[in-house]
């Protein structure tokens, strides 16, 4: 018994509803807030059309550092009802011979709870059968409101969440202090973490007053409004950003731009407003970058720059209050900012008593990875690969390649990891590094080198500027992989601890930017052998490196298609035949898009797909491939394609090896037309085993001399991942 | 403005000793205990017993405490003005945690005179958690116009062992907030009664302890004694699991606990003297955990009977 059949009844008459959820928390970390706005919406509309309701629904979300909202219009007030028809035994079973019910027919009359009057039957492609109409009452939303909306709020997912009722009671990011839930100015009725939905909120910590009852979202909007909480963010960030540039107008400054930070502070403030101060124009003798992180790093503070871009000797504080009353916030943030500046300047000034150099030992104390040595191991094997790549470009005719500075840079890159300033300030590491050699009169190529070897750290950020800086990115880099892969940390779904895929990101961009001749193979060869000469003396298996290859080309293939824009199937075609020299693999790639506006080129693919697929059949023997017999030909169309594609060879050949690539597949795409009227007028699988095999001999040598650029036969096809 | 300014500050400037005993107050009133600092070196309230072991187990508690703790490593001979060996903490526990903590601790603030609404107070998200007891909890730094002046966690896990109820854990750092109200660029400079200076009494402790411990310390003989309170504390443990009726009941797991302590110190000691690899440091660290945790778990059997049915404190 089943229903077989539903008919849903429409109601005339549809009333909306409009609903305000805010969950009110103890402080929610910054940084979680957006993704929870949009779990909150997610949530709601997947539990909305889970009871038929989110048809014509709009769901809006907004949060603030103590509450999470969401506002909902056009909720129908009612469930539509719904007929169901439920089917009970077959006819010939619930009557007998005369026509009376049997025990089965009153029985299902029963179960439906409805006299048997009610009870009629219906043909089936099985036969007559028993049905019953069961009218299923629509809910209204606010029952169903009441029994999503704990439920939504119990479904948010935290990065890392707290019990604060007990062991078995709720979890979520930070305690639940009060809930709102009103539907159309009616408080629903429900209850999470102990918690009783109610119709009032609270506003600002220090400046709201007492709480407040609110009757749909625009009261509540206003009345925290009135109370120092602007729910939204977006009007939130809009009030600082013209804060911001107020104070840019009126003091002839620039704010340093910082779209992260303006998103943090948006959300780490319900009432926010922008605090002018002052530093000691002494400090500026730090370099900028350091003043810079000292203000954003821990004091969230946006730097103000001259003109001429130095930093100036102000802040921009955002403080969670309308003004700063008395002035008291200004100052303490002001004594903050020095006490903090004073130690950096003291950072500064004590690791700058010995050299850079000095710090080498330090490394050997500082575990890069438990299997993989300390960072006094990775120094050694970084230098090694470094010096390797530079005396590759330096012998391939790069002159600027300076071996010795690239090894210097390399023997100093991770020494700032052992200073205070880069214990305090992580995320200067290599920075530090490269202002230290400067001040210390390192060349300005290693000195540059170390400040830029951690880049790029993203598909947007710029490559190391020198040529040194390059070599020890990619040693670097390198290294990490390669290290990884031996010791089996291979990057998984969301978890790359070592952030591998950053590195070769890092490491494909800077060879294709910089267009450096670097073999990928070679090179991952020459970072498994630093790896295995240097303590802790680790192998990497030839199915590891092949590994590591892979990975590098699919990051490869990454970047061309999302910064180069290349079609997928380009991209397939090119690296198909090896794109071991990415650089080679770019100019080949170029190429190939050029020549595939030209109207022969898109039908020769096509016929290259086709040749493939009669040779994949055809299954020939390796010396059957490479046997044309030109006596064996036996249409002109034959022996006119046989002699096109040797003049083409030659000429292809010829432009290759001088890298002009377009020219050589426009030779190929001259092939067209033989190629067409072979096909035309050829068939190719004759019944004579000696022409049929010469025939797919000749094609075997189109598709080995002409699909040594890219496979044209990826091309157009589905997009495949 | 300026001079206004100044003369506001003048007013709040409370003293060293007046901070400690305006929190005392507030928190005797708010119905803690007082208790007094923990006699063994620890590195943070934390790990006095009465908060290690206290906020185990169902029985309701309330505490508050000065602790002075030490931190080897952070040592600057007396030169640094805000980083020192030894900084002293006001640690409170609330357990379990009461739904209006957070406006309880903000009225903690203006009973030592911070007045809230000119100020820019947040609760900035910091969670916290300490690998050598197996600690850890979920809470913010509070920021007071920028400066960090407590720590507030809630409790999940100490000693490996999960809490219920959740205690709340409120650390005040109060040379940090003492230099603020009495807006002095340096922890020495600051009034720790109203005629003697901070420095005038820590001064000479803070410089030898900073030679001692990067210099002077015999590490030698530090790396046996940790051996030795190592293996103390897990003897004691492990005779607790063969302890029987009444000797079971005053089974010395506290003393165990003493020999932990220990343990974290001397590991600290070593820290800051450089001798500890990093392999070894997490080995170490691991081995002072094994102990801290075993003797929680021996300390919640313990008091699994007479413990529970001491009367509720508000």
């Amino acid at each position: 018994m089943s229903p077989a059949k539903q008919k849903v009844l429409e109601k005339k008459l549809d009333k909306k509803v409009e609903v305000l959820l805010e969950v009110g928390s103890e402080e929610i970390p910054a940084g979680m807030l957006p993704k929870a706005e949009e779990e909150l919406r997610a949530n709601l509309q997947k539990l909305l059309a889970a009871e038929n309701l989110s048809d014509g629904v709009t769901v809006e979300t907004f949060s603030a550092p103590r509450r999470l909202v969401a506002w909902l219009r056009g909720v129908r007030e009612e469930q539509a009802d719904v007929v169901n028809e439920v089917t009970g035994p077959p006819k010939s079973v619930a009557y007998d011979a005369v026509g009376k019910p049997t025990r089965a027919a009153l029985s299902f009359a029963e179960k439906q709870g409805l006299p048997l009057a009610d009870i009629y039957t219906v043909k089936t492609p099985k036969g007559e059968y028993l049905a019953a109409k069961q009218l299923k009452r629509g809910r209204t939303a606010e029952q169903i409101l009441q029994e999503i909306l704990p439920r939504v709020i119990h479904d948010l997912t935290w990065p890392r969440s707290m019990t604060w009722t007990g062991i078995d009671g709720a979890r979520f990011i930070r305690p639940i202090r009060w809930i709102v839930a009103v539907a159309n100015g009616k408080p629903l009725k429900f209850s999470f973490a102990g918690v009783s939905a109610s119709d009032t909120t609270i506003g600002h910590r220090f400046i709201g007053k007492g709480p407040l009852r609110v009757k749909d979202f625009a009261d509540y909007e206003k009345k925290l409004a009135a109370n120092g909480v602007i729910v939204r963010p977006s009007r939130r960030q809009e009030k600082i950003a013209k804060e911001l540039a107020t104070y840019s107008k009126r003091a002839g400054y620039r704010v340093h731009e910082d779209a992260e930070l303006l998103k943090l502070v948006t959300y780490l403030n319900e009432c926010p407003s922008v605090l002018e101060g002052d530093f000691d124009p002494a400090f500026l003798s730090l370099p900028d970058e350091i003043l810079i992180t000292v203000m954003r790093g821990h004091q969230k503070y946006f730097a103000v720059e001259k003109r001429s871009g130095e930093v100036a000797p102000h802040f921009l504080a955002v403080i969670n209050l309308p003004k700063d009353l008395k002035g008291l916030i200004r100052a303490g943030h002001e004594r903050v900012l020095r006490a903090r500046l004073k130690d950096a300047q003291f950072f500064w000034e004590t690791d700058q008593k010995c050299r850079l150099a000095d710090y080498l030992p330090k490394l050997e104390r500082v575990t890069y990875e438990s299997r993989l040595g300390s960072y006094g191991d990775k120094v050694e094997r970084v230098r090694a690969i470094a010096r390797w790549l530079t005396e590759q470009w330096f012998s391939s005719g790069i002159l600027q390649a300076h071996v010795a500075e690239a090894d210097r840079a390399a023997e100093l890159c991770k020494c700032d990891l052992a200073t205070e300033m880069v214990r305090e300030f992580t995320e200067l590491q290599g920075i530090v590094g490269g202002l230290y050699a400067r001040a210390q009169g390192e060349p300005d190529d290693v000195a540059d080198a170390i400040y830029d070897h951690y880049r790029p750290v993203g598909l947007e950020d710029p490559i190391p500027r020198n040529l040194t800086g390059c070599a020890v990115a990619l040693a670097d880099k390198l290294d990490s992989i390669v290290g990884c892969f031996a010791v089996g940390l291979v990057p998984t779904g969301s978890s790359d601890p070592y952030a591998l895929r950053r590195a070769a990101l890092g490491i494909v961009k800077i060879i294709l930017e910089r267009k450096l001749p670097v073999s990928l193979s070679l090179a991952i060869g020459a970072a498994a052998k630093a790896l295995h000469a240097n303590p802790p003396r680790k192998g990497v298996t030839a199915a590891q490196e092949t590994q590591v290859l892979e990975f590098l080309l699919d990051r490869a293939k990454f970047v061309l298609r999302e910064r180069e824009k290349f079609g997928y199937d380009e991209v397939n075609a090119v690296f198909r035949v090896g794109a071991e020299d990415l650089v080679d693999a770019h100019k080949r790639l170029v190429a190939l898009k050029a020549i595939r506006k030209s109207k022969n080129f898109e039908p020769l693919a096509v016929s290259f797909k086709r040749i493939r697929n009669i040779l994949e059949k055809a299954n020939l023997k390796k010396e059957e491939a490479h046997a044309i017999q030109p006596d064996l030909f036996e249409s002109p169309a034959e022996r006119d394609l046989f002699s096109a594609v040797r003049t083409a060879a030659a000429k292809v050949q010829a432009e290759k090896r001088a890298g002009r690539y377009q020219e050589a597949l426009e030779a190929i795409a001259g092939l067209r037309k033989a190629v067409d009227d072979f096909f035309e007028q050829v068939m190719v699988m004759a019944e004579n085993e000696a022409v049929r095999k010469n025939r797919l001999a000749l094609l075997s040598e189109i598709l080995r001399e002409f699909t040594t650029i890219a496979d044209f036969s990826e091309l157009g096809g589905e997009e495949r991942r | 403005m300026t001079a206004k300014v100044k003369l506001e500050k003048k007013s709040i400037g409370l003293t060293f000793q007046d901070l400690v005993l305006k929190l005392s107050h507030f928190w005797v009133k708010q119905g803690c205990i007082l208790q007094q600092p923990y006699d063994v070196e620890v590195g943070a309230g934390t790990m006095h017993p009465e908060t290690f072991l206290r906020v185990l187990g169902p029985q309701p508690y309330r505490v508050a405490y000065v602790q002075p703790s030490r931190r080897p490593a952070d040592g600057r001979y007396g030169e640094n003005p805000n980083r020192l060996y030894k900084h002293t903490q006001f640690q409170v526990i609330l357990k379990p945690s009461p739904l209006d903590v957070q406006d309880v601790y903000l009225q903690s603030l203006a009973a030592i005179g911070i007045v809230l609404k000119e100020h820019d107070i947040r609760f900035e998200e910091d969670n916290w958690e300490s690998p050598t007891l197996g600690a850890w909890g979920i809470g913010w730094q509070i920021l007071l116009d920028g400066q960090e002046i407590t720590q507030f966690t809630y409790f999940q896990q100490s000693g490996g062992i999960d809490l219920d109820p959740i205690s709340v854990e409120l650390t005040y750092g109060l040379e940090r907030i003492c230099a603020f109200l009495q807006d002095v660029e340096s922890v020495y400079d600051m009034q720790w009664s109203a005629d003697t200076k901070y420095g005038d009494i820590r001064l000479a402790e803070e410089q030898q302890f900073s030679e001692y411990s990067f210099n002077r310390s015999d590490s030698i003989a530090i790396r046996a004694e940790f051996e030795s309170h190592e293996k103390q504390a897990r003897e004691l443990v492990k005779g607790f699991a063969e302890a029987k009726g009444k000797e079971r009941e005053r089974y010395p797991i506290l003393p165990a606990y003493d020999h932990c302590l220990k343990c974290s110190h001397l590991f600290n000691l070593m820290d800051a003297r450089g001798v500890i690899s990093t392999t070894e440091r997490a080995a170490l660290m691991a081995r002072v955990r094994t102990v801290a945790c075993q003797t929680a778990a021996a300390y919640l059997e313990q008091i699994g009977g007479p413990a529970l049915r001491r009367e509720v404190r508000g």
